[in-house]
């Protein structure tokens, strides 16, 4: 008997491990051989050399990381509690559409976000333009780009979301009959806030308080484009060391820094959000939320629906508005500057004009990125299927790969990209002549997603489910199709759409792994907006529209799957 | 001490207090009994100043609450579900409403034990509410609420959410409680059974109103109206027609003529001949018809069903229309056979169109 059992166990630990194999050799090669050797050089090179001016070189960012981390999440929350309050309690009109747009900026590519900002607050954005027209002024008036404003602005219009979604969601699940029996037992309103509905959502304020210190102390696309050289934090420092400086002992030291860095808070992060429990209301959501009544709380509702709007819809806005504006000297003439629309910016994405072999005309930079998202798809959902049925098989091994394949989660992008440098240089694997490492290593990042999201529609078929099936006649095969595949496909679909929109915008990672002659198309927006002229920037504006509107496109999707688990 | 007068309210549109009224005495304890959506719970968190009607008003001993906020009321509201903190352990669940007083730890520690003994839960204090049992729970909420010693205790259906037995036993602990605290009650329910056993009076609550009040025997006595009895399980009701008042009160029906007793509480000069009445006829009471002479309250029909309950038998009986009437027998008869039976005056009843 006890052989019989124990056979029985081993045999599930294989199944297990044979459904591992892929995933985890994938694992392997391409992201624990990589960070192995940012230890490497960063300890062994980097740490060696290690001097007073080093020190400082890794200290200066690192503060200023940790800085502007703290205060981006402390604005967020400034702005996400109150929000959070708002879609938790209150009905009011527009409430569904204003929820949508709330979710997307989380997915949008950081060059998008940078480019809208651009186009609303930059020195050729709309505003400055109007302001310099209606004033008649010589120079732009507000000057937020390349200042840390412009990046907690851009932090705080990406991780709002996060608050919004872990605390509201809390707090409408939170019975507000809690707060009555407080109130009834003699608890003033303030009171009874304090000592009911605060201490509830504590784990969930601080748990989302985590997440987005963590994607501002990781960001790197939103502090390059809209930071400037001043405002280095790591990412951008150990881009800076490895791109322009080549110094990649110094990379390496800095990607240790961030690595350890982000691997404490990923655990932190993990404990907190492990404990969260709140008491549920029994008549479901519906009933906790109303109309805001009296001229106090109708105020300020709406001061906080459109406060929301102006943060969540003017940039993206602008950038739609701005990428078919013609506000400058049109090409080829002097002098008469033409307003108007126009969509000469889309019409020259499909021209070469410089007739240059290193130049690249953005349409081709957009078919480079629709073929790296298809890859990244199906990497990340084979691999990611492989891994979901794995984690189905009661084996002991899984207790130690899930958190494994959760890992770069907590990873920088940049840190990836160094990564793939240092040890991807040499044939049949070399970052300048294999083009499959750009879609791996967006794999990389999509496949804890992909994980998250399959793994729960599995589990969720009851094996009952299974059995009814072959009773009533139905063969294994069969059954999969009948059953599995219906139920999961929603799951699927989801995961899909979202590989293939975090490929399509991934920018850390593909800065150091784009070659020059096969930019993608956030690398060709980044060119295209560092460049002068007014051509090149409307360029970049439509192009970054496009890819807003197609990143948008997905977000929408995958919100109407309704998927179980959300979409965070 | 309390009195509610005229209190209106609607919701989503749709009035649902047309214009309720009644007060509480000191140490009584008033049962608010209504089908559910009738409004009941509404009228609760009017009173603890929760919600605010949309006309009327609530006083205490004569003075306007409507200005007196939730915490400052002192009144005492046990929830449905309890609303137990679930960050807090049983004592400190209790301990609440007494650190809201700002009453010293001795004296808080010394009340909270007091409360605890109260609902037999003495050794449980230092649990978490999350580990409690319904019953439990149920026993912690009471005492949550009375602990602060309110001026009025509202308790919204406390025993809604537990099993028979357990329902049955902590009801009689209720009652207990409520007459050994002495504290004025409002208590919320839609279960007739539970209302009759611990009410000193009754509100029956319909369509927004307080359709009859009373004390528990004289409502079962007397029922207002056909939907009264039919809410309270009172018996079989009978559509009819009066055909004479003089000497004495006879109905028509389909079923043949009847006599009831007629004195209306609403109505003290009795009703008119041709006037659409319904008959409640009660269950218990009935007897075999030997006199085959016996024309009024007599009922004939066929046995449908036969159930042995222990005192006696209830027999559903099948007569004209398909209609079922149901009666307590001290005999059964055999199903399938037909029965006469005759109701004595005092178990059929005349209730008035509204």
């Amino acid at each position: 008997m006890r052989l019989a059992r124990g056979l029985r166990a081993w045999s599930v630990e294989r199944q297990a491990l044979l459904l591992w194999a892929a995933p985890l050799f994938f694992l392997l090669i391409f992201f624990f051989w990589p960070l192995g050797a940012i230890f490497r050089v960063g300890l062994v090179e980097g740490a060696s050399q290690l001097g007073l001016e080093q020190v400082a070189r890794v200290w200066r960012p690192f503060a200023f990381t940790l800085y502007q981390a703290f205060l981006s999440t402390l604005l967020t929350l400034l702005v996400g509690l109150p929000a959070a309050y708002l879609f938790a309690r209150y009905e009011f009109p527009g409430k569904r559409v204003l929820r949508v747009l709330t979710s997307i900026p989380f997915i949008l590519p950081t060059v998008v976000v940078a480019a809208s900002f651009n186009a609303l607050l930059g020195p050729r954005g709309l505003l400055n333009v109007g302001l310099m027209e209606l004033l008649g002024l010589g120079e732009p008036p507000i000057r937020l780009l390349n200042s840390l404003g412009a990046i907690l602005l851009a932090h705080v219009f990406y991780n709002t979301t996060i608050v919004i979604r872990m605390v509201g969601g809390a707090w409408s699940g939170l019975d507000p009959r809690l707060v009555q029996a407080a109130q009834v037992l003699g608890a003033s309103r303030w009171r009874a806030f304090r000592e009911v509905t605060l201490p509830l959502l504590l784990p969930s304020i601080l748990a989302s308080a985590l997440l987005v210190f963590l994607f501002d102390f990781t960001s790197f696309g939103v502090v390059l484009l809209l930071g400037g050289p001043r405002y280095a934090t790591l990412e951008v420092e150990i881009y800076i060391q490895a791109l322009h400086m080549l110094n990649l002992p110094m990379a390496g030291l800095l990607s240790l820094v961030q690595l350890l860095c982000t691997l404490v808070l990923t655990v932190v992060y993990s404990r907190a959000s492990g404990g969260i429990v709140v008491p549920v209301a029994p008549r479901g959501e519906a009933a906790n939320t109303r109309r805001p009544t009296g001229r106090v709380e109708r105020l300020i509702t709406w001061i906080l629906v459109l406060g929301l709007l102006l943060l969540l819809v003017s940039p993206l806005a602008a950038l739609a508005l701005r990428s078919v504006t013609r506000l400058d000297a049109a090409r080829g003439e002097r002098g008469e500057v033409q307003y108007g629309l126009t969509t000469q910016y889309y019409q020259e994405l499909f021209i070469n004009r410089r007739q240059s072999l290193f130049y690249v005309p953005p349409i081709e930079a957009a078919r480079n990125s629709l073929v790296y998202a298809g890859v990244t798809l199906a990497i990340s959902l084979s691999l990611g299927f492989l891994a979901a049925y794995a984690l189905l098989r009661p084996a002991r091994i899984n207790r130690w790969l899930d958190p494994l394949f959760m890992l770069p989660l907590g990873t920088s992008a940049v840190t990836l990209g160094l990564g793939f440098i240092l040890v991807f240089n040499r044939p049949p694997l070399d970052v300048r002549s294999f083009p499959l490492l750009i879609p791996i290593a967006h794999s990389l990042v999509a496949l804890p997603f992909v994980v998250r999201s399959l793994q729960p529609a599995l589990g969720s078929i009851p094996n009952q489910l299974r059995q009814a099936a072959a009773v009533l006649g139905a063969s294994p095969l069969r059954v999969w199709r009948e059953i599995d595949l219906p139920i999961i496909a929603r799951a699927a679909l989801g995961s899909a759409i979202f590989a293939f929109t975090i490929s399509l915008g991934e920018f850390g990672a593909t800065t150091f792994l784009a070659r020059p002659e096969y930019p993608t198309l956030p690398v060709a927006i980044f060119r295209f907006l560092s460049q002068p002229g007014a051509l090149n920037y409307g360029q970049a504006l439509a192009m970054a529209t496009i890819l807003m509107l197609v990143t948008s496109a997905g977000i929408l999707l995958i919100e109407r799957l309704e998927l179980p688990g959300g979409s965070l | 001490m309390l009195q509610v007068t005229d209190i209106w309210k609607s919701y989503e549109g749709k009035p649902l207090l047309c214009g309720v009224s009644f007060s509480v005495d000191p140490g009584e304890t008033v049962c608010l009994l209504g089908a559910s959506g009738s409004g009941k719970s509404t009228i609760l968190r009017i009173i603890a100043g929760l919600e605010m009607p949309e006309a009327g008003r609530v006083l205490w001993r004569g003075e306007d609450l409507s200005s007196v906020p939730v915490y400052q009321r002192q009144f005492g509201l046990m929830f449905q579900d309890y609303a137990l903190f679930p960050h807090r352990s049983v004592a400190e669940n209790v301990a609440f409403g007494l650190r809201m007083q700002r009453l010293a730890q001795s004296e808080i520690d010394t009340r909270v034990r007091e409360a605890l003994e109260l609902v037999n839960l003495d050794a449980f204090g230092q649990r978490r509410v999350t580990d409690l049992s319904g019953g439990e729970q149920q026993r912690v909420a009471l005492a949550r609420a009375l602990a602060p010693r309110p001026r009025l205790l509202m308790l919204d259906e406390p025993l809604g959410a537990l099993d028979r037995t357990l329902r049955e036993q902590l009801l009689d602990e209720l009652r207990q409680i409520l007459r050994r605290t002495q504290v004025p009650a409002i208590y919320v329910t839609h279960d007739q059974e539970e209302a009759f056993a611990i009410s000193d009076r009754l509100l029956l609550l319909h369509e927004g109103d307080v359709v009859q009040a009373g004390i528990p025997a004289e409502v079962y006595e007397r029922p207002v109206s056909a939907w009264a009895a039919q809410f309270l399980g009172l018996g079989n009701l009978l559509e009819g027609r009066i055909v004479s008042t003089n000497p004495i009160t006879e109905v028509e029906t389909a079923l043949g003529p009847f006599q009831p007793l007629c004195s209306h509480p609403n109505r003290p000069d009795g009703h008119r001949p041709g006037e659409e009445v319904t008959l409640l006829l009660r269950p218990s009471g009935a007897l075999a018809a030997n006199d085959p002479q016996a024309a009024v309250n007599r009922i004939e029909g066929e046995v449908a069903d036969v159930v042995f309950r222990g005192d006696g038998f209830r027999v559903d009986l099948k007569v004209l229309k398909g209609q079922e009437l149901r009666f307590y027998l001290g005999q059964a008869p055999s199903v399938g056979q037909p029965l006469s039976l005759v109701l004595p005056r005092e178990s059929v009843l005349c209730l008035g169109k509204e």
